[in-house]
């Protein structure tokens, strides 16, 4: 039985546990429609040319986990800023642990998307947020949407900031023989409320993991939001992750993408502007070797006039990884004024690695500045001679070099905890010790 | 201002399509509809070998079992190929001489301002024109044969040089390539073949020019230029149509094959009737061109692009040779309701292979403009090279500048930079021509000028002339 078949199946037992009354299966049960006509994406959808599906398809992942798993906060410590305080929801293969998880409802609420879809406090922020700027369409966003259950819920009320950064941890333990997760996450910021959100998947075993995790974000007028994605799973770890945005006026939104590790990793990043004098920013590192494959997509509309975009993506892809990077801004009739800059660089270091990139410019209004740039090239070798002429070993000096390539991303990070950390990530994907910490 | 506004606009509107005539020249066109028949009936009326008339029969067959593509960025009433003849032809078979050239169809010439006689005299430029489908005329067919190049309609290279043809005609575009590529095939009736020998250097301008005429016709030329080892070659080729309601379709093939250290420079204005103000009639301009280089080779595609309703071209360079080079300089103007998407893609196989490609958009009215590129680096092109720059220019604010730039690497001593910008005419530009006396419209056209100056640079002499008023032309009454 193909995982589509299975999937569609798997609904029918899904549905004796959750409550088919509530208005939102409805929502459930259209959406598996969808996903049972449309399917996977295939390599012939335009989205999809240069990321295959095929491989995963043909692994018999388990859709529910057999039984609750639980884990020492010790064996799992690392994966967590462990150096800051912060709000923590964390799931063990997809479910729920209290344990290991520090939520909150005081003032804000920092807590689970099972009780939000069920509890009847919730309701009405449901009715209004809950899959409103999710795809439709897409197919795998359906699928999701067709199994939400479980996943994050913030929710930040006018004028607030919760004290500390909130980390969203969704951890596979391998009890499965292979796992397949799709967690659904919604975030709330209203009116000039701001946060930070560190999220993070990671399977403990090497076992195979498919995580399938659809996130929408509402930044309300003058709303802050910086959401940083941190990717370093197992090499036989997979994930598509699917995150919405929706910005009124005045917001700023920044996502942040760094993806070291994992098999198969596709971004889709989906920023809509809703607003006037909208700041989206959108940065990512990828650093990637072996047969990893990392795969961008990015979209930015323009709905509204007087916004601003701004993309940045650096890649460095060794032995047989391949890269994709495909970003699309879409500029509206009547967005004019619009400011939308998109950045690509790859550099290639192995005669195997690929890389595929289609930064992509659809604009249909004439007051506008709209610019990309793409380059795929090498280390710079005088650099690289200046380096070692100063007596730094020549791996020291790549690694440096690559560093600074990478470094414009990591200047925009706000939390210095996690600068240290992604820092300590790059020095360890390079296989070198840098010697300094940024 | 000398012009009321009234009177600039009664102009304008008269101006809008000088080409727009229609010669009535008596023409022997075939019934509409496509069906093996046909295909056998123009080989037949060609007078064709059997080997063309096979090749012609599988292209078809091809053809049947393809869909027509829909990827491109474009949306338009899909052509009904049962609607269109396939073979026009004027009637009084020309001779090849001048002298006995149809005295309407050298007044129709004289119309588009090529008069043959002249361009022959002046201009040192060799014409083949193509009327219909039809070629009418070749000049200065003996000066060239004296340095053994072939310069001649293609259904007279089958007969006259089918060993060549035989070798290379569609070596670089196969029969199977795309819906439009395999139509052609099947019912190609005329082009220009070109053949360089060794060592020659061209001495002068190759030239073709393109004109449907006769309505519901389809145009299908092919062209073949072979450039052979050490050989340089610069081809013109120039193409309107009268102001028709109907959409007339044009789907040509052009492949350029550069042997070692050939050079190969090939400049298009097309200029295509583009449908009236409403976006009605017009030319479907879809075309599959080309090119192939071997070792020390270069391939340089010079295209303006002012014409067609829908335009769906893409000139390519197979950079298969050591050390070849890929060129492509475009300028792309739509106005009201045209909608052209075009690029180029560059295919690094060979070591050290270099290309660049410079693309200029200039969208107004309510046209759609689309620059869609492949820059593609195979495992073995070592010290690949590629330049790309897109810039848009926006006029007005219901068009749309999109482009789709595909960069795939698999080598790593490969350098690609690729750079793209949108923007519009600065209201302070203007401003500060308008101070200087010089008119808005006048400011306009000199901006675009300077926009587009680094293609209209590659471009021979003669042709940038016509090439800078077209540009005047297309783009008049497009800001008020």
């Amino acid at each position: 039985m193909d995982l589509k078949d299975k999937l569609v199946s798997s609904f029918l037992a899904f549905e004796d546990k959750v409550d088919v009354h509530n208005p939102v299966h409805d929502i459930r049960s259209e959406a598996m429609k969808t996903f049972e006509a449309k399917g996977f994406p295939s390599k012939k959808e335009e989205a999809w040319k240069y990321t295959s599906l095929n491989t995963l398809q043909k692994i018999d992942f388990s859709i529910f986990p057999k039984e609750e798993n639980a884990l020492e906060y010790n064996d799992v410590k690392k994966y967590f800023l462990h150096e800051i305080d912060s709000y923590k929801i964390v799931f063990i293969d997809g479910i729920y642990s209290s344990y290991l998880s520090e939520t909150t409802h005081d003032g804000v609420d920092i807590c689970l998307m099972s009780a939000a879809l069920t509890k009847p406090m919730y309701k009405q922020v449901i009715d209004v947020y809950f899959n409103k700027i999710a795809s439709k369409d897409d197919s795998l966003t359906s699928l999701n949407t067709a199994f939400s259950r479980e996943g994050a819920y913030i929710y930040i009320p006018k004028n607030k900031m919760p004290k500390k950064p909130v980390e969203i941890l969704h951890l596979a333990t391998g009890n499965e023989a292979a796992l397949m997760l799709q967690p659904r996450s919604l975030v709330i910021v209203e009116e000039n409320a701001e946060l930070q959100v560190i999220e993070r998947h990671q399977s403990i075993t090497g076992n195979e993991v498919l995580t399938n995790s659809v996130t929408e974000i509402f930044a309300a007028k003058n709303a802050i939001v910086d959401y940083y994605k941190v990717q370093n799973d197992a090499d036989t770890a997979s994930l598509i992750d699917n995150t919405y945005i929706n910005q009124k006026d005045k917001s700023v939104v920044n996502v942040h993408t760094f993806s070291f590790g994992g098999k198969l990793t596709r971004n889709n990043l989906n920023f809509y502007q809703n607003g006037e004098y909208v700041d989206s920013t959108m940065k990512g590192v990828t650093i990637i070797g072996e047969k990893q494959h990392v795969d961008h997509h990015t979209l930015v509309h323009h709905i509204e006039p007087n916004c601003e975009s701004h993309q940045d993506y650096k890649g460095i892809y060794g032995e047989n990884a391949t890269g994709v990077f495909n970003g699309k801004i879409i500029v509206d009739k009547i967005a004019q004024k619009t400011n939308a800059f998109q950045q690509n660089n790859n550099i290639l270091v192995s005669d195997k690695a690929t890389i595929n990139t289609k930064p992509q410019l659809e604009i249909f209004a004439d007051d506008v500045k709209c610019s990309h740039g793409c380059t795929i090239g090498q280390l710079d070798e005088d650099a690289l001679f200046y380096l070692q002429s100063r007596g730094i070993p020549k791996k020291e000096a790549r690694a440096l070099l690559m560093y600074a390539f990478a470094n414009n991303v990591l200047a925009s990070v706000r939390i210095p905890e996690l600068k240290v950390r992604i820092n300590k990530l790059i020095a360890k994907k390079l296989g070198v010790n840098l010697g300094f910490d940024l | 201002m000398a012009y009321t506004e009234e009177e600039l606009k009664k102009e304008l509107e008269t101006k809008e399509y000088e080409y727009g005539f229609y010669t009535a020249i008596e023409s022997d066109t075939f019934p509409k509809g496509l069906n093996e028949g046909i295909v056998r009936a123009i080989s037949k009326k060609k007078n064709e070998p059997q080997w063309m008339t096979d090749w012609r029969l599988e292209a078809f067959r091809i053809w049947e079992k393809m869909e027509e593509p829909d990827w491109a960025n474009v949306h338009y009433e899909k052509p009904d190929f049962q609607a269109i003849s396939y073979y026009s032809a004027p009637k009084k078979d020309p001779n090849r001489s001048l002298d006995d050239v149809d005295p309407e169809l050298l007044a129709m010439y004289k119309k588009l301002g090529i008069s043959v006689d002249e361009q022959k005299k002046l201009q040192n430029v060799a014409v083949d024109i193509v009327v219909d489908s039809v070629s009418v005329a070749t000049t200065f067919k003996k000066t060239l044969g004296e340095k053994g190049i072939i310069f001649m309609p293609i259904s007279e290279a089958i007969q006259e040089h089918p060993e060549l043809v035989k070798k290379y005609m569609g070596t670089v575009v196969p029969k199977t390539d795309n819906f439009y590529a395999a139509l052609n095939s099947a019912v190609f009736t005329d082009g220009s073949f070109c053949y360089i020998p060794k060592g020659v250097r061209c001495p002068m301008e190759l030239s073709t020019y393109f004109r449907i005429n006769e309505g519901g016709t389809g145009q299908f030329e092919r062209t073949l230029v072979i450039a052979d080892e050490s050989s340089y070659v610069s081809y013109l080729e120039g193409c309107t149509a009268p102001s028709r309601d109907e959409n007339q379709l044009h789907a040509a093939v052009v492949e350029l094959i550069a042997l070692d250290n050939a050079e190969i420079k090939y400049s298009t204005v097309q200029n295509w009737y583009p449908g009236n103000k409403e976006g009605k009639g017009g030319v479907y301009n879809f075309v599959t061109k080309r090119g192939l280089c071997e070792n020390n080779s270069k391939i340089s595609w010079t295209q303006v692009e002012t014409g067609s309703a829908v335009t769906w071209k893409y000139p390519s360079c197979i950079l298969k040779g050591n050390n070849s080079v890929g060129e492509f300089y475009s300028i792309a103007v739509t106005n009201n309701f045209q909608q052209a998407d075009t690029g180029t893609k560059m295919i690094h196989l060979g070591k050290n292979t270099k290309s660049t490609i410079i693309s200029k958009g200039i969208s107004a009215g309510k046209s759609q403009n689309s620059y869609r590129g492949l820059v593609q680096i195979g495992s073995r092109a070592e010290n690949a090279r590629n330049f790309s720059q897109c810039d848009s220019l926006l006029m007005g604010n219901e068009c749309g500048a999109h482009t789709f730039p595909y960069i795939e690497v698999k080598n790593k001593t490969a350098q690609i930079e690729h750079e793209a910008t949108t923007s519009k005419i600065g209201e302070d530009q203007i401003f500060y021509c308008n101070q200087r006396g010089i008119n808005t419209e006048k400011a306009i056209a000199l901006i675009v000028n300077g926009f587009s100056k680094e293609v209209l640079n590659k471009l021979p002499m003669e042709f940038a002339v016509e090439a800078q008023k077209l540009l005047e032309i297309s783009l008049e009454g497009s800001v008020g």
